[in-house]
């Protein structure tokens, strides 16, 4: 009992003790704020990458795929039945991407994919990273008559950072060609009257009273003539285009102004750059045409392009996907690369994405998928096997700081076992009166031990509180030093979050509190062994 | 009390040949160099001495708190010395209780919490929990009855040194213990206050039959109690044992 009472005591009168608790209490508040925001990183990152990836896919090796995929499907479903919520066929080749920027050709790198836009958004969480309310509910690749977010719908911001998505979609797409032909009729009007060439359109085009309704007349009447345009149609691949918008029959011309190409989804990274105002500057908008280069299914591939319009954005706000993936319907680019056979009909793909029901084991789906399908012809992978090295870095990383962290509580430990080597030869006498009224070499050593116990509960107590306070208010108390210093904290231009994330996961608090804890005691195991052994005379002559 | 009863009294305390040395340096410096005592029950025994004759080793020997190099103590016919050390430390807690000449007391517990401290390190803190008003109670009593009642809640450096004495005597004696060993109890205190104490102690004595060993190097206080025991240079020196007879 005399133990408890000393170790309160103690606790109670010896404020430098408490002075060598700090350091652990600091270093638990920082290994749970560390913790909990790396976990809320890694958190985030999984959800995107699980969000893109979908739970298993199943893919070919070739570019050209495999044949029939609703053949392949029904099988999956016959192998893993149960498991299944959803599938989604889709091609995916490299191609690159050109558009024009103030009249220069841009190259981009990109992995073009077909995706069926009645089930993919079943299978990933595709839908929800586009730029139109719209497009969310259920994806089209027309494009549409404006209405994009100006404000980033996954972002808390109140402030609209995409300006350039106003006038987004048909009206851009409308004033950009008008823009186009004013200039082009301009110039065609110059050379005639130049070259003394008298037609009534140029002597209309020539006036600047012109009504609107005369524009657009004589607009049409100057595409009618050849001239190089912008806005022409590539000739050649493709005639028969299943969707509505689509380019009109070959040996027609298109109305840009009415009619859109095949449209496309690029990510936002491809066509977008945020300035230092934090607002988003936009190469491309929706409405724009752009041209992609791809392979054929052919063997060896050779390269084709086409032109496509850009009907909307997608941003999961992972860099490596957003600056790489552009989506398109798969029964174009189907077409486009030859993967419908002519005879049957039937078309191949190179992947199944597939969605497991909620909390299926994902491993073993793969493993029943893996036995079905031959492993030379078909890969068989989860979304956590896609993305191995990525989370593994990230695991590593953890692990890392943690090491390092724990070495600031181990310091710590050093400071607890000086100031309990002071407090124990300042007590050697009280040391000594207990020994004299009875008390055992183990309660002497107890009472120090306890106190260590004490200082660590203390310490790793006032840690859990700050840490946690810190960690579930991150967010205001970075708006807070930001608005002190002036400076930006947290950059969300460089992370494409809008918040730090955070997440505090109890076990590994539990585990960090149980760590300072242990080394709080056992740094008190070398000050509680000297008290133990003290000898009770020379201790109670000690002045 | 007269000599009849104490004729009669059994023994309490032998201590027989007892030897102890310290070595300091190269020097073996030779305190005890076997010393003989008797103490029966109810007796008030002084021991004089100078300084360095090996008095206060003597009374930490017999209080279990050093250990001799040869010799043996005998407490109620059973040796003591030379057991282990949780049994040593369980009779220093139980049959034993020591005073100390600056009184010893734990400055971070008030007058009742030392008094309780025997007690408290007897007990585990779930038995503590069970004896605790009782051992209050005993502990208020002691203090009360030694006129500290209203000093149970001051912490020692609140009391001065002859209620810190009082306090460490309550301490000392609120285990009940078969002797009480009191090293120079008074050698801090002026003259009246030291004696204060001491009529305390010749109180407890005679009535409560409490056995005593005090060590001190004042004559005076020495002729306090029934016998004198003079130590010098390390034994027993047998001059004069009646004298302290007479002078009781």
């Amino acid at each position: 009992m005399y133990k408890l009472l000393l170790c309160w005591r103690y606790l109670r009168t010896r404020w430098i003790a408490l002075a060598s608790i700090v350091s652990v209490t600091l270093g638990v508040a920082t290994m749970i704020v560390v913790n909990s925001v790396m976990a809320g990183f890694s958190h985030e990152m999984q959800t995107r990458i699980h969000g893109i990836l979908s739970d298993l896919v199943f893919e070919s090796h070739s570019l050209s795929g495999f044949q029939d995929p609703q053949w392949h499907m029904e099988e999956i479903r016959r192998a893993a039945g149960d498991d299944i919520a959803g599938m989604t066929p889709t091609v995916a080749v490299p191609a690159m991407l050109n558009f024009q920027v103030r009249g220069q050709w841009v190259t981009r790198q990109i992995m073009f994919i077909g995706i069926d836009e009645a089930t993919h958004a079943q299978v990933s969480d595709f839908g929800r990273y586009l730029q139109h309310p719209g497009n969310r509910q259920q994806l089209s690749f027309g494009l549409r008559e404006g209405g994009y977010d100006t404000i980033d719908s996954q972002a808390k911001a109140t402030v609209p950072t995409r300006p350039a998505l106003e006038g987004a979609g048909w009206p851009h797409r409308r004033m950009r060609v008008e823009r186009e032909r004013a200039w082009r009729e301009k110039l065609e009007a110059d050379r005639r009257t130049t070259t003394a060439g008298d037609s009534p359109a140029a002597v209309t085009a020539g006036s600047p009273t012109r009504s609107v309704d005369q524009q657009v007349e004589a607009v049409l009447a100057a595409t009618a003539e050849p001239s190089p345009s912008a806005a022409e149609p590539a000739p050649g691949s493709g005639s028969a285009d299943p969707f509505r918008q689509a380019r009109p029959e070959a040996g027609t011309r298109m109305d840009p102004a009415t009619e859109q190409f095949t449209g496309i989804v690029p990510g936002i990274g491809l066509a977008s750059f945020r300035d230092t105002a934090g607002i988003d500057r936009f190469l491309v908008l929706p409405g724009d045409d752009v041209k992609v280069t791809f392979p054929t299914a052919g063997t060896p591939p050779k390269a084709v392009s086409d032109t496509f319009t850009v009907v909307d954005f997608y941003e999961s706000k992972m860099s490596e996907y957003d600056s790489n993936f552009v989506f398109v319907p798969i029964a174009a680019l189907q077409r486009m690369r030859g993967m419908i056979e002519p005879q049957t009909g039937i078309a191949s793909v190179n992947s199944i994405q597939i969605r497991l029901r909620e909390g299926a084991d994902l491993d073993r789906v793969r493993d029943k998928l893996r036995r079905v399908f031959p492993a030379d012809m078909y890969a068989v992978a989860t979304w956590r096997d896609k993305q191995g090295p990525l989370l593994a870095a990230v695991d590593m990383e953890m692990s890392v700081l943690n090491i390092l962290l724990f070495l600031i509580i181990a310091v710590a430990g050093f400071g607890i076992l000086a100031i309990f080597f002071m407090i124990v030869v300042e007590k050697t006498r009280d040391i000594g009166i207990l020994k004299s009224l009875g008390a055992g070499a183990s309660g002497i050593g107890g009472i120090f031990l306890g106190y260590g116990l004490f200082l660590g509960l203390v310490g790793a107590g006032a840690g859990l509180a700050l840490g946690l306070s810190i960690a579930w208010n991150i967010n205001a108390i970075r708006a807070g030093v930001e608005w002190l210093t002036g400076e930006q904290v947290f950059d969300p231009s460089i992370y494409y979050f809008h918040r730090i994330p955070s997440i505090v996961d109890p076990f590994t608090v539990t585990w960090i509190i149980v760590g300072a804890v242990g080394i709080a005691v056992a740094s008190s195991v070398l000050p509680a062994l000297r008290a133990a052994r003290l000898h009770p005379v020379e201790a109670l002559r000690h002045e | 009390m007269s000599d009849v009863v104490r004729e009669a009294a059994p023994e309490l305390l032998r201590v027989r040949q007892l030897r102890k040395s310290y070595r300091s340096g190269d020097a073996l410096l030779e305190v005890l160099r076997g010393v003989d005592f008797d103490l029966a029950a109810g007796e008030f025994v002084s021991v004089v001495g100078q300084s360095g004759s090996g008095k206060s080793t003597l009374l930490h020997l017999m209080g279990l708190l050093d250990a001799a190099d040869s010799g043996e103590v005998v407490l109620e016919g059973q040796r003591i010395d030379g057991l282990s050390a949780a049994r040593r430390d369980r009779l220093r807690n139980t049959c034993i209780g020591m005073v100390f000449q600056s009184y010893h007391l734990l400055p971070e517990l008030d007058a009742l919490e030392n008094v309780l401290a025997p007690l408290m390190v007897r007990h585990g803190v779930f038995e503590w929990l069970r004896v605790r008003a009782a051992a209050r109670a005993k502990a208020c009593d002691l203090l009360e009855r030694f006129g500290l009642g209203d000093r149970l809640r001051h912490k020692p450096r609140q009391l001065s040194g002859g209620e810190m004495q009082r306090v460490a005597i309550a301490r000392a004696l609120v285990t009940q213990p078969r002797v009480l060993l009191a090293d120079e109890p008074t050698g801090n205190l002026d003259e009246a206050t030291g004696a204060g104490i001491l009529e305390m102690l010749c109180e407890l004595n005679r009535e409560d039959g409490l056995s005593i060993v005090l060590v001190t190097h004042d004559s005076a206080v020495a002729r306090r109690a029934d016998r004198i025991v003079r130590l010098a240079a390390g034994r027993v020196d047998d001059a004069c044992p009646a004298a302290a007879r007479m002078a009781g």
